[in-house]
């Protein structure tokens, strides 16, 4: 994702303004540059995602985290809203857990997510949120699209089949890394994500090798080689203390 | 420096050598005439002038859209308010000798139908009177006149305030008051500010920002510096989809001559105005139509919307204060200002001001580009107007506002068309495209068609419209076979519900209005497939004729 240069997360001075507000009935309080999502956390609410990590810029992207604010009949996603002074958030509507389910849903029917075959078969993000939500079965018709594995890097491999666009190796790779490697291509249900300009990872002339994306990425759709069935679990958690580190040392 | 006296000057020539010359002969050269070879009509009447002697009083000019792109190419003849269509490269000899006596009437077009005695024209004032590819005959139709004043009469707050009091609300599909907009980007505090005018038209069977731009481009020119001027912005963007070719190479010759005037540049007019206009193509995205995806593509990115707030009113192209407004939008403020926010307001609705050119298309006689005022009841615009449906076929629906907008059946034309009543009918007023359709299409078949469009223009970032818009789409073809079940309509209308309800941007957000207006107003033909579905998933045929 070419990123915006305002989207970087530059860090600026953390805001002295604080908003009293309630989620799900519970008081409170969060400075005013903190999202619903943040606040509700520090609260113990959890709000399912799927598309945000601590340490990336949110994008907004997988809709899980949407939210009802009384006063407006549109829902919002609690990752990308700031919080306002005496805002009632709910977070846990009968409306809201039928939409995260029918989104789970829709991303089980987009590629082929075979649980039994994975990698990361009781690791996975996806999964979690599939036994979370409560989704046991698929209303919607599996799409079943022929997609390819990428196994040319050494020691890292890509397998489209099991990928959420989420996005967060894009991120990783530009905010963190900063050797921007990871792409988006094409367009719709056509997405894919790419390494530099659509060249096999392994050729890649920007990867580092790092891993970040493989750690990052919430699915079995970036791998280390050598793991059988169940054995990829991830290390995200290395990102908020590199995030924290580096907005440190700026100051 | 350019002052209103070099202006009046510029004016009285050109006004002045166009008397000089007693028949103006118009040729329509905007693409719709154009595909049917109306440069070689212009050709050939050229000739013809010449060969006939008649160099002194008889002018052959190309102009922009006359609206008629039904019976095109069109040409007329200015002094005599003869118009003549389907004209073929043959008819030039007959149309020259004709000049001065009785008109070829096999080829004559009635200039008093409703087509055009019904309309009022602002944002086409222009448009088939004058030579986009000349600013003379802009300035000599008043333009520029009202930049020049304003620059040297009016505050920015004062353009805004003149702009609010008009009541002129975003042509480009929501209606948000453009006043109130520009108010935002004026006091947003940046230390640059920009102006850029979205002409990435994309609805299928829409084309009036084409129009305007490839027949008026320097209203455009105009409309943006004002712009600029009001909010604080000294660069100005114009992004226009590279599908239109034409448009984009009478934009770039408008901005260099404008230039060469000091109408744009630096110290306009001799003020501390600076104001500079540059193209930026888009690369035949529709979601770049949304104003972030939109900035996005400026910028050079991938051309994809983001969460809104901060809106671009306050943090827009490269963080800074940005205003958008539709190619139909910054061609009424030049008019506004010439002419006073009041008279403006006079025409239209309460809540819905001036007037609103629609790109007429589908199966209606009069296909074209027209301008009416708001509120103008649909039945008066599709069978006064637009001539009604052709072939003695019935009326089925009309489709507004293109693949956000939704169709509308006979017992909503009675509603005047503005922004509440067609949202009240379940569809939007949208850019302006309204597509007709007869009793031979099939709604689900439409719905499908408008699903198909989404699912190829979604950008892919969010879930549900990503994969929502393919699964609707799979279930309507479904349903449209004759495949599908109670259960898939079900589901179809569940998924609706879920992308309008969660998806990022726009287009999302108004994907399933196509569907949940024709479900509203034709739930028949649904079932009707879905029966079949039924039976043929029950093991038999439906029966035919009755007979068990």
């Amino acid at each position: 994702m070419s990123s915006r240069p305002s989207a970087k997360p530059t860090a600026p001075a953390p805001s002295s303004k604080v908003k009293t507000l309630t989620i799900d009935d519970r008081l409170v309080s969060a400075r005013e540059d903190e999202s619903i999502l943040d606040a509700a956390r520090q609260n113990g609410i959890q709000i399912p995602t799927l598309c945000n990590l601590d340490g990336l810029t949110p994008v907004g992207a997988c809709r899980l985290c949407m939210v009802e604010v009384k006063g407006s009949s549109k829902l919002f996603a609690s990752c990308v809203t700031m919080v306002g002074e005496g805002m009632e958030v709910v977070t846990d509507s009968e409306r809201l857990q039928n939409y995260r389910k029918t989104i789970v849903e829709l991303l089980f029917s987009e590629r082929n997510h075979i649980c039994a075959v994975c990698v990361s078969n009781g690791h996975c993000e996806l999964q979690n949120l599939a036994q979370l939500l409560g989704v046991t079965h698929l209303t919607v018709p599996y799409r079943n699209p022929k997609l390819p594995v990428d196994a040319s890097h050494e020691r890292f491999v890509n397998d489209h089949n099991r990928c959420v666009l989420c996005q967060r190796c894009v991120r990783v790779c530009g905010e963190v890394e900063g050797a921007h490697t990871w792409d988006l291509r094409g367009r719709g249900i056509d997405t894919r994500v790419i390494t530099d300009l659509n060249q096999p990872w392994g050729s890649s002339e920007t990867c580092t090798g790092c891993g970040k994306c493989v750690h990052v990425c919430p699915t079995g759709a970036l791998t280390e080689k050598g793991k059988s069935i169940r054995e990829m679990a991830k290390q995200s958690r290395f990102l908020p203390y590199l995030t924290m580190m580096r907005e440190d040392r700026s100051e | 420096m350019i002052s209103i006296e070099d202006l009046s000057q510029i004016s009285q020539a050109e006004r002045e050598s166009r008397e000089a010359v007693a028949h103006q002969i118009n040729v329509c050269v905007a693409a719709s005439c154009l595909s049917l070879q109306s440069d070689k009509v212009k050709e050939e009447l050229e000739k013809a002038v010449e060969a006939k002697g008649k160099k002194d009083c008889c002018k052959v000019r190309g102009v922009g859209c006359m609206g008629l792109c039904a019976a095109g190419p069109l040409v007329a003849v200015e002094n005599e308010k003869v118009l003549y269509q389907g004209v073929t490269p043959e008819d030039a000899p007959a149309i020259v000798d004709a000049i001065g006596a009785e008109p070829v009437a096999r080829i004559q077009g009635d200039l008093e139908a409703p087509f055009f005695a019904r309309q009022q024209k602002i944002v086409l004032e222009n448009c088939g009177r004058i030579d986009p590819e000349r600013i003379e005959e802009y300035i000599a139709a008043d333009g520029y006149l009202a930049l020049v004043d304003t620059l040297t009469a009016m505050t920015p707050i004062g353009v805004v305030q003149q702009v609010t009091r008009s009541g002129l609300r975003g042509r480009g599909g929501a209606g948000y008051p453009t006043g109130l907009k520009w108010a935002t980007v004026n006091k947003s505090q940046g230390t640059r500010k920009f102006v850029i005018c979205n002409a990435d038209e994309g609805d299928p069977g829409a084309f009036m920002d084409r129009a305007v731009l490839e027949s008026d481009p320097h209203r455009i020119l105009e409309g943006m510096a004002l712009a600029g001027y009001a909010v604080g912005a000294s660069q100005g963007f114009v992004y226009v989809r590279a599908e239109y070719p034409l448009a984009i190479k009478r934009l770039k010759l408008a901005i260099k001559q404008a230039e060469k005037m000091g109408l744009l540049g630096a110290n306009i007019g001799g003020t501390t105005f600076s104001f500079n206009v540059d193209i930026r193509l888009g690369a035949g995205a529709f979601v770049c139509g949304e104003e972030t995806a939109l900035i996005a593509s400026v910028e050079g990115g991938r051309g994809t919307p983001r969460p809104r707030p901060p809106y671009p009113a306050e943090s827009g192209l490269w963080g800074y204060p940005t205003l958008i407004n539709n190619v139909e939008t910054l061609a009424n403020i030049p008019t506004i200002l010439r002419n006073g926010p009041e008279w403006f307001a006079k025409i239209g609705t309460a809540k819905s001001r001036g007037t609103k050119v629609f790109a007429l298309a589908g199966a209606i006689t009069n296909t074209g580009l027209i301008e009416v005022p708001m509120g103008m009841p649909l039945r008066d615009i599709i069978f006064d107007i637009g001539g009604g449906v052709p072939d003695g076929k019935a009326f089925k629906a009309v489709q507004t506002g293109g693949p956000s907008g939704g169709c509308i059946p006979e017992s909503g034309l009675d509603m005047p068309c503005d922004y509440e009543s067609l949202a009240k009918l379940g569809s939007i007023m949208g850019s302006g495209g309204m597509i007709v359709m007869d009793e031979t299409s099939s709604m689900v078949d439409v719905a499908k068609f408008f699903m198909e469009f989404c699912m190829d223009e979604s950008c892919g970032k969010c879930v549900p419209c990503r994969v929502g818009t393919a699964q609707m789409h799979e279930l309507l073809r479904q349903i449209s076979a004759g495949e599908a079940t109670a259960r898939e309509l079900a589901l179809l209308e569940h998924l609706c519900d879920v992308v309008k309800s969660t998806s990022l941007c726009g287009l999302g957000q108004s994907a399933p209005n196509p569907v949940l207006s024709t479900l509203h107003y034709f739930r028949g033909e649904y079932e009707s497939k879905i029966a079949a579905g039924e039976a043929a998933a029950a093991g038999h045929t439906p029966p035919a004729g009755g007979a068990a």
